[in-house]
């Protein structure tokens, strides 16, 4: 058989995600892939009414969970036809780069908690766009109460149900929507406008410079939490406004740390170089900048997203933020407060989940940190 | 020194003025007649209109809103925080009530953290790769991953309803005032382990984190392995040498806890049913309680300025490559 | 003999592998004489020094071998042993005075340290010797800089200081690692005048260690050269300069640029690089630069073994001199 069709082959199996690495001996890249996609179809035609009827309703999150299960199966097809496809042409994981990202990328994927802490986020949000498919039962309905109500963890109900008889497993689906959306949003919001803000005020300078930074200076000073409860109070807490508000108390630090940035690299003499060269003062910025600044904020930013999850939860807790009869993890914990001889796990499973999420963040964020350091990378012996 | 405290202090005084005012105008950005706020416990009953204009010109509330704002600052300045909608009492004889409660909490969990903190720090840099590292790695990090209101409910749950060696809330026992002397001081004790406990932990996990990498990142520069040169014993060169080196951040950390003694404790006083400033605080959120909301925050964000000084202020005392003078001239 | 070091052996075990640093070094440092340990950055040079005084850090140690000091096998002493020879036998002087320096003690009270731990002095006694030292070594106005922290303090003062330290135990032997290399050509002649001096006074030993050969050339009485963790020459200084015997120590030589050469004589360097620890060459790591190299180089490191008066050398092309 010649060459070229021991490789069509090969291409061809690759359709079925997973076989194609395997019959090239990646053994481990192929089963995973091929337990992954089985997952999928799997799901897919357990709840098949869900995922098929999902299209004729008027349900937008409905849609999407159907659409997300669609694109996860495409990106595992996708994913298995690229790479094998990398593989025959490269004979590798590509050349051993040298260049900063794969290194970086190298040294993440050498960190095993990092990698499993991504996994277990992708997975919690996964779960979180799927919980219209997922959910066993409608988190909202209340059945037979007198029969239902508070009981606890079982094949039926994996994490039992709460006082009006609803299943919390379905509950805490939809509450991680809530709580896993809010807090990435927020970060989003604080980080966009906080470089935003920092940005302008380091390109302008001069009395610009000084009232921003002012005003940032006076927002800084108030403690977060604080400044969350008291925006809280004022406005009304609806969705919507608890991530602006979230978003809204978290932006200075950001703003602070890209106009240091910006204006250290004003003054540092590979700016002068490359002006030398008469690269233009923007250009300079965004090549120089976005390397040198890109690490600390991704750190950062999942740190913030951990910091936005738990000030979310924190609120609701207290009863502030989101409201029941919506779910969120917070609010959730709450409702077990009342009864913690009898049910117990009404309050612990949210706040288990909530835990492993945090936790999974702040080893993301060490992984980042590891990765990306730059004196690491040259730290071997003496 | 001196020079240099009495410099902030006085720019301080701007930033605590933009402070208040950016309190006043985020309060006034509701939504709504502050009428209806203060009338919101009783709007159940139909209030005559005659008496709601009364009331508004008695709060000042039918001025403009530049004479309001005046009128907010001079009161302010005289400690005079308005009068909370819902108890009716003034907002400055609530603080005085509650803020001691607060303190009680906050204080003995900074010890608390302190103690347990930098102490397990320590031990677990110095014999890294240990078990006892590894516990207290593994365990730090959950602990101060784990949001403060679940280790709180945990721990109650363990505690204080499964083996009822401690009470699930309250400052003291139903029968306080039947105790002896002693008896009182040994029920208040007993209330409050379990609050300071939870917020002890919770510090005591990041500041353990943050004493280990900071003293491994000191035991691995060069002057420890010239110490060790010099043939000081381990102990003398961990103790002695790094250890000097490795607090100075963590001692600054603590002079800016000062808004943790009044705030930090707002998620496990409200937990404990603990009347301090943090359960005052929710309770007035939730109610639209606005003059105490305003106070607290106001006084949390000077608090923090006032930190920011004492931070840096013992980070100059601590390093003494840091300074404040004018450079001598050598 | 002072100080005798036999086949020491120490890695650095690593994720990567196994980092060979030092590979079967042995020397001998006598009383009172100079010895210099010459090679590039990286050969390991460092490391022989922390050896000696069981300095290496966690993932490396010493593996294997002797060093006599004193009569006393330093490998196997105790603890307590061990912290009398730091500084009390074997001082140290470390590459990077501003590193080796704690930064937040006063450089007084760090000389006094060692004095009140090694001699026995009390406080008082402790800072009189120590400003009396710090006067030896130099600097102006000793009274008052003994209250200074090494931030304040210039290159060359720290460098004085380090010495100041490293000599406070009156020990025997002083272990000068790259004293000059971060300073200015005229301090490092006023170092060099330093180490003299103290050499002479105290009749101290020094290891003087270095990639600047001439520096280390001009004080030392014998010079040692190291490649890739092993000696691959020694013999006395002016011998050794004069007509040097291994095929790197002649590429070595032969790369100093001579002041006064007009500019059109070329610079001369070895060919190919330094290889990497982890990963070194079969049999005579230097065999893939050398021009005398063939297939006998390839098999076996070769032994380091007396060629001469005086003189050793690691090479397979090197015939006793009669």
């Amino acid at each position: 058989m010649r060459p070229d069709d021991a490789e069509r082959r090969v291409r061809n199996r690759a359709w079925l995600p997973g076989l194609g690495h395997m019959s090239l001996g990646r053994w481990g890249r192929g089963i995973r892939l091929t337990l992954f996609t089985l997952a999928v179809v799997l799901l897919m035609a357990w709840r098949w009414d869900r995922f098929f009827g999902a299209f004729s309703t008027p349900f937008f999150d409905r849609w999407v969970a159907s659409v997300f299960l669609i694109l996860l199966l495409a990106g595992a097809v996708w994913y298995s036809r690229w790479d094998v496809g990398r593989i025959l042409s490269d004979g590798g994981d590509g050349k051993p780069g040298k260049s900063p990202w794969k290194v970086a990328m190298r040294r993440f994927s050498e960190n095993r908690l990092a990698v499993y802490s991504i996994y277990l986020i992708l997975f919690f949000y996964a779960a979180a766009i799927l919980a219209p498919i997922l959910a066993p039962y409608d988190p909202a309905a209340i059945p037979d109460v007198m029969t239902n109500r508070y009981l606890p963890p079982s094949w039926v109900h994996p994490f039992g149900t709460d006082e009006f008889g609803r299943d919390l497993f379905s509950r805490a689906l939809y509450g991680a929507r809530v709580s896993l959306s809010v807090g990435f949003l927020a970060m989003i919001i604080a980080k966009t406008v906080g470089t935003i803000y920092g940005a302008v005020s380091a390109y302008f300078g001069g009395i610009v410079d000084a009232i921003l930074m002012r005003i940032l200076d006076v927002w800084f000073a108030f403690p977060t939490f604080y400044l969350m409860l008291m925006l809280v109070g004022v406005f009304e807490a609806s969705l919507l406004m608890l991530v602006l508000i979230l978003g809204f108390t978290a932006w200075p630090g950001t703003a602070r740390f890209i106009r240091g940035e910006i204006l250290s690299l004003k003054n540092q003499q590979f700016t002068e170089a490359a002006r030398a060269i008469g690269l233009p003062a923007h250009q300079i910025i965004l090549k120089h900048l976005i390397p040198s600044a890109l690490s600390p904020v991704l750190v950062t930013a999942a740190l913030a997203v951990a910091g936005m999850i738990g000030a979310e939860a924190g609120l609701s807790f207290l009863g502030l933020g989101i409201r029941p009869p919506t779910p969120s993890w917070g609010n959730m914990v709450s409702a077990g407060s009342d009864n913690l001889l009898n049910a117990w796990w009404v309050a612990f499973f949210p706040g288990g989940l909530l835990t492993l999420t945090l936790i999974s963040f702040s080893l993301l964020a060490d992984g980042l940190r590891d990765a990306l350091d730059p004196k690491a990378l040259m730290q071997k012996y003496v | 020194m001196l020079k240099y405290i009495a410099k902030r202090l006085l720019l301080s005084v701007p930033l605590v003025l933009a402070i208040v005012t950016a309190t006043f105008f985020m309060a006034h950005l509701a939504p709504g007649d502050p009428m209806d706020m203060y009338l919101e416990p009783q709007r159940q009953r139909q209030v005559d209109p005659e008496v709601i204009e009364l009331l508004r010109k008695k709060y000042g509330l039918d001025q403009p809103i530049h004479v309001q704002y005046v009128t907010w600052l001079k009161n302010v300045a005289q400690g005079d925080f308005g009068e909370s909608f819902r108890h009716r009492r003034p907002v400055k004889d609530m603080l005085v009530e509650a803020v001691p409660y607060t303190l009680q909490l906050t204080f003995l969990a900074i010890v608390l953290d302190a103690l347990f903190g930098i102490s397990l720090g320590i031990i677990s840099a110095v014999k890294q790769y240990s078990k006892l590292d590894k516990t207290v790695t593994i365990g730090s990090l959950i602990i101060y991953a784990m949001p403060s209101f679940w280790l709180a409910l945990m721990l109650i749950m363990v505690f204080s309803v499964n083996l009822g060696w401690f009470p699930t809330s309250q400052t003291r026992s139903m029968n306080y005032e039947d105790l002896t002397m002693i008896g009182k001081m040994l029920d208040r004790a007993w209330h409050l382990v379990l609050p300071v406990f939870v917020m002890g932990i919770a510090g005591a996990a990041g500041t353990a984190r943050y004493m280990r990498s900071r003293l491994l990142e000191v035991l691995n520069e060069e002057y420890i392995t010239a110490a060790r040169a010099r043939g000081f014993r381990e102990k003398t060169v961990i103790m002695k040498h790094a250890l000097r080196n490795a607090m100075i951040p963590i001692v600054t950390i603590y002079g800016m806890s000062l808004p943790f003694l009044l705030g930090g404790a707002t998620i496990i006083e409200t937990i404990f049913a603990w009347p301090g400033m943090g359960r005052m605080t929710v309770s007035a959120v939730g109610g639209r309680d606005y003059p105490i909301i305003m106070a607290t925050v106001m006084i949390a964000a000077v608090l923090t300025v006032l930190g920011n000084l004492l931070a840096d202020i013992t980070y100059a005392a601590v390093d003494p490559r840091v300074s404040y003078d004018a450079p001598r001239r050598r | 003999m002072l100080l005798s070091v036999r086949d020491l052996r120490s890695a650095f075990f690593l994720d990567e592998g196994e980092l060979w640093a030092v590979d079967g070094i042995s020397f001998d440092v006598d009383i009172g004489e100079t010895v210099g340990l010459v090679g590039e950055s990286g050969c390991g040079k460092t490391i022989v020094a922390h050896s000696i005084l069981d300095l290496i850090p966690y993932p490396g140690r010493v593996v294997s071998g002797r060093v006599m000091f004193d009569g006393r096998d330093l490998m196997r002493a105790s603890t307590e042993e061990m912290r009398r020879v730091r500084g009390g036998g074997i001082g140290i002087v470390f590459q990077e005075a501003a590193a080796a320096l704690n930064p937040v003690y006063r450089i007084g009270d760090q000389i006094a340290d060692v004095l009140q731990l090694h001699r026995g002095m009390n406080k008082q006694q402790a800072w009189k010797e120590t400003v009396r030292v710090l006067g030896e070594m130099g600097i102006p106005e000793p009274e008052k800089r003994a209250k200074s922290y090494p931030f304040e303090l210039s290159g060359g003062m720290k460098q004085r200081v380090m010495i100041a330290i490293a000599i406070a135990g009156r020990p025997k032997l002083l272990i000068a690692d790259e004293p000059t290399t971060a300073l200015d050509l005229t301090v490092q002649a006023e170092i060099t005048d330093l180490l003299e001096h103290i050499q002479e006074q105290y009749r101290m030993a020094i290891l003087i260690i270095s990639h600047d050969l001439e520096m280390v050339a001009e004080m030392s009485d014998r010079l040692m050269v190291m490649y890739t963790g092993r000696l691959i020459e020694m013999g006395h200084t002016r011998d050794l300069l004069a007509s040097p015997e291994h095929p790197y120590t002649k590429g070595l030589l032969a790369a100093i640029p001579q002041l006064g050469a007009g500019s059109d004589v070329p610079l001369e360097g070895i060919p190919g690089a330094v290889p990497d620890l982890l990963d070194l060459p079969a049999g005579c790591t230097f065999h893939p630069r050398c021009p005398l190299a063939d297939a006998d180089c390839e098999v076996e490191p070769p032994p380091i073994k007396t060629v001469g008066y005086g003189r050793e050398c690691a090479c397979y092309k090197v015939r006793m001199q009669t």
